[in-house]
């Protein structure tokens, strides 16, 4: 799935990394705890979160993650946006919850496991 | 056999939100040596987690990084108020992390175990009232 395709799922706006909507990407995952998505995460190229501090970024740099999807209308920090911009990551956030978000990339074939389901 | 590569850090342990800098370095400079990209993402997971750690229990500490031609050690050294129960901080779950790091996502228990997962050896010495002293090491 192009990360394109999950802004227009989730009706997400763009905070940064407009470019780079064009990549495509195999799997998710959603999660507010960043000690768990560093110890169950493999090949997830984008995060879904509802917590927001600059750990987040950091967390999902050292994933190798492509696109962080804040949930709940949550809005990154202008400091999270300049570490997301320094590693070429994109920054999305959309009005949905988790749980309809995480579903409805799910739905549309966005695996969790490094694949398309 | 050449001289291992070293790099070294002080983590600064009054900043949570800076923790992971010298994470991020270690990654940048693991990439331009070359070294596979699993491999960097084992060493930086659990440097990343080394560091988050000191910062939350300990005030900071140092690290360093070795890179040999067959594996790179970690070491992260802390004069915190140390591990009362090593067994029992490895347990998946166990924190000792207060409230306010829970509500930035960490705190869950995973930090330690995580740091084994993701190294082929791990050694921890600590005092209570003297601090931590942390080699990981991950073959090549």
């Amino acid at each position: 799935m192009k990360i394109s395709e999950i802004k227009e799922l989730l009706k997400a706006e763009v905070v940064c990394g407009e470019e780079s909507l064009d990549r495509e990407v195999g799997s998710a995952c959603g999660s507010d705890m960043m000690s768990d998505v560093l110890a169950y995460v493999k090949d997830q190229a984008v995060l879904l979160t509802g917590l927001v501090n600059p750990q987040v970024v950091r967390t999902a740099e050292m994933m190798d993650m492509v696109c962080i999807v804040f949930v709940r209308s949550k809005c990154p920090t202008e400091e999270m946006i300049e570490l997301a911009t320094e590693h070429g990551m994109v920054l999305l956030k959309t009005q949905k919850r988790m749980y309809e978000a995480c579903g409805k990339l799910y739905a549309n074939g966005l695996g969790g496991n490094g694949e398309r389901k | 056999m050449t001289d291992a590569v070293r790099l070294h850090f002080l983590v600064d342990g009054e900043d949570f939100t800076s923790a992971g800098q010298a994470s991020v370095q270690v990654k940048k400079n693991l990439r331009q040596l070359g070294i596979a990209p699993e491999i960097i993402r084992k060493v930086s997971i659990a440097m990343y987690e080394g560091e988050i750690n000191m910062v939350i229990h300990a005030g900071g500490g140092e690290a360093d990084v070795l890179i040999y031609e067959d594996r790179i050690e970690i070491e992260l050294v802390d004069r915190g108020p140390g591990i009362a129960n090593i067994d029992l901080a490895m347990q998946e779950g166990f924190s000792t992390a207060p409230d306010n790091i829970r509500s930035l996502g960490f705190g869950a228990g995973m930090g330690l175990p995580n740091m084994k997962r993701y190294t082929d050896s791990m050694h921890i010495e600590s005092a209570l009232g003297e601090g931590t002293r942390i080699l990981m090491t991950v073959r090549l």
